[in-house]
């Protein structure tokens, strides 16, 4: 069933933002890296916006996400204010956290959003927690893990299904197969052809989502939601993707061209525009507005982040320990 | 004042504080419907519940990675491994993510966990199950370690390592699981980061924790004749007492380092190389640290014996750091 109207146009802008985001950092860090700067580790997600827009759009504020090294995608699909990301993601002071985490440390707990990771899998054995929280606490967060198709090699992912599915842990597992782990193909991460089958390992159902359908995506969120929150268990989406670019910007394109230019036809906000144009919900230039909206937004933050400080050295003090109570 | 042994002290910390906060909740393997094969947990499942006393498979970075997602979340977990040679497989959840969160979100989220586990050698257990590894807490910024040696201090260290907002790694020596001392009965707290003078001296200042302060204070008793020795029971690694240290080589100008894990890059360096940074001009003779074998732990008694320092090498080295022979310099 689909989402109604508002949340569609909704999700298309939030794939927009996304993708434009991308677009944008890249041109920055190119930049810095031309004038000497390096930037920092940069792995875009362009490409695969619908599977952080289907899986968070059916998630509340609440909701728990672990996000991978790959994840701003997650982050702005889950709410992570426009500015602070491009702020955190330049070092700035007014940044998501501080400064202190770059790309691959984005936390926005405020937003559910529990942080990008440096840790292929990294998020596996996390995840586990929030969702014991969760079912201890009485409430009926969820908890969303987002890994790739590298991540489900690392041993993190057997022990966190086998944990999960044990205890009925409200837990959705995301794998985003994009067929490369940095240049290594699946098949070399993966002996069967689809990540979801391991799922019967652990008597959990694993369902394999054309990843460049937000819409498909979103139906697969929302009945897992539905089977965490009725004390059911965790469920193994696959979502089959396609990153438009090599796994981050010091590598350079290596896959088949023919490959490449086959899942670039399936873009998936090429897509959903098709979809949103044949189901009337609207039209070209309301697309291109929206689009056009998103835009702006970006230029905002992008001024936002080169109005902001770096932080002085002295945010150093008191960065690590969490105060203690008197006596302790 | 009741006598307890070491595992009823640590049951009864978990017990209290799960009575206080109903965020305090205990899993690991074993912990739920048996108690802990140690003894930690025994009657919690029954008092509190499945939902914060329960049994987890054997994995141990699941265990921990639930630890730390469930402080993320607002709780306040107790983990056992049952021996902390077992963080090794979990050394990723436990420092990658649980030692650094607070720091790389920019302090928006924090981690009030307690790993608790038995360390050390001395019971035949060899390599796999006799180590202490304080020393790679200490290396990995934003781990609070904690080592007692007295039963009073195992209950009321670790009642405040559960209240402490970060994490805690919580060891207890193996050697002494049945030890029984007083304990202060009612509400019962140690805190965090304060060493305690376990024996009072003049002489040489022997700085230790866990077993180790237990035979550097026969080994001081031996000696009490001849040399007055001063001996500091850190009972927190970290945060160190380096004030407490500081003050005693002030007095005795000597510094003797004790512990039982490998020499090499252990904590007894780190704490020679903290004490000659602010107190060089008050030593009369090198610091120095006497520390376990740069080996894995064997399993034959005396391959073992001989790995780590027993009451006669604590007594040969005070011996050897005081006396007129080794004085360097004439000091008033």
């Amino acid at each position: 069933m689909d989402p109604d109207g508002p949340l569609m146009l909704k999700m298309y802008a939030r794939m927009q933002r996304i993708r434009h985001f991308e677009l944008k950092l890249l041109e920055i860090f190119a930049a810095r890296m031309k004038a000497g700067d390096f930037p920092g580790a940069l792995h875009t997600y362009d490409g695969q916006e619908a599977v952080a827009v289907g899986i968070c759009s059916a998630l509340r504020d609440e909701d728990y996400v672990f996000s991978t090294h790959r994840g701003h995608g997650h982050a702005l699909a889950k709410g992570v204010d426009l500015n602070k990301a491009m702020a955190e993601l330049n070092g700035r002071a007014t940044g998501v956290s501080r400064g202190f985490g770059g790309s691959m440390h984005l936390y926005d707990p405020g937003h559910g959003f529990m942080g990008t990771t440096g840790i292929v899998g990294g998020g596996l054995p996390l995840c586990l927690g929030t969702a014991y929280a969760a079912w201890a606490q009485g409430n009926d967060r969820v908890t969303v893990c987002f890994f790739g198709d590298g991540g489900q090699s690392q041993g993190s992912f057997h022990e966190s299904l086998n944990m999960a599915a044990i205890m009925k842990l409200p837990v959705i597992y995301v794998c985003e197969n994009n067929f490369y782990a940095a240049t290594t193909h699946v098949s070399v991460n993966c002996p069967i052809e689809n990540v979801a089958d391991r799922s019967k390992a652990y008597g959990i159902p694993g369902v394999v989502v054309d990843g460049n359908d937000v819409l498909a995506v979103r139906e697969a969120a929302v009945s897992a939601i539905d089977r965490a929150t009725k004390g059911l268990g965790p469920t193994l989406i696959e979502c089959k993707t396609y990153r438009h670019r090599p796994h981050c910007m010091i590598i350079p394109e290596h896959r088949p061209r023919k490959e490449l230019t086959s899942w670039k036809e399936r873009d998936p906000i090429l897509v959903f525009s098709q979809k949103l144009l044949d189901l009337g919900m609207a039209t070209q230039s309301d697309l291109q507005a929206m689009e056009n909206q998103e835009k702006e937004l970006l230029e905002e933050a992008v001024t936002f982040m080169r109005e902001s400080p770096l932080p002085e050295s002295s945010a150093l003090e008191g960065s690590l320990w969490a105060p203690s109570a008197a006596g302790l | 004042m009741p006598k307890l042994k070491m595992m009823k002290a640590l049951n009864e910390a978990v017990n209290e504080e799960m009575a206080r906060d109903e965020k305090v909740c205990i899993f690991g393997e074993d912990i739920g419907a048996y108690g802990g094969v140690w003894g930690l947990s025994v009657g919690l499942q029954k008092k509190y519940g499945l939902r914060r006393v329960f049994d987890t498979p054997l994995a141990e970075s699941a265990i921990i990675g639930t630890a730390v997602g469930a402080a993320m979340a607002g709780m306040r977990p107790i983990a056992e491994l049952q021996y902390i040679d077992f963080v090794t497989e979990c050394m990723d959840p436990l420092v990658n993510q649980g030692s650094k969160l607070r720091f790389m979100s920019g302090g928006q989220i924090k981690v009030p966990m307690t790993i608790v586990a038995p360390c050390g050698a001395g019971t035949s257990e060899a390599a796999h199950h006799s180590n202490s590894l304080e020393a790679w807490f200490l290396n990995a910024p934003g781990l609070k370690v904690v080592m007692p040696s007295t039963i009073s201090d195992f209950k009321g260290l670790l009642k405040s390592s559960i209240r402490d907002d970060n994490p805690v790694i919580f060891m207890w020596h193996k050697v002494l699981y049945d030890l029984e001392e007083e304990v202060p009965e009612g509400e019962w707290i140690v805190p965090l980061g304060k060493a305690a003078i376990r024996r009072e001296g003049t002489d040489i200042t022997l700085v230790t924790y866990s077993l180790m302060a237990r035979r550097s204070q026969t080994a001081a008793a031996m000696v009490a004749d001849t040399i007055s020795v001063e001996v500091i029971d850190l009972r927190t690694l970290n945060p160190l007492d380096l004030e407490a240290i500081n003050a005693s080589v002030r007095k005795t100008g000597r510094l003797l380092v004790v512990h039982e894990s490998p020499t090499r890059c252990g904590v007894g360096a780190d704490i020679v190389k903290q004490v000659v940074d602010s107190e060089f001009e008050r030593l009369k003779v090198a610091p120095k640290v006497l520390g376990g074998a740069d080996l894995p732990i064997p399993f034959s008694k005396p391959l073992e014996n001989a790995c780590i320092p027993q009451v006669e090498d604590i007594v040969r080295e005070i011996k050897s750091m005081v006396g007129a022979a080794t004085e360097v310099h004439a000091r008033p």
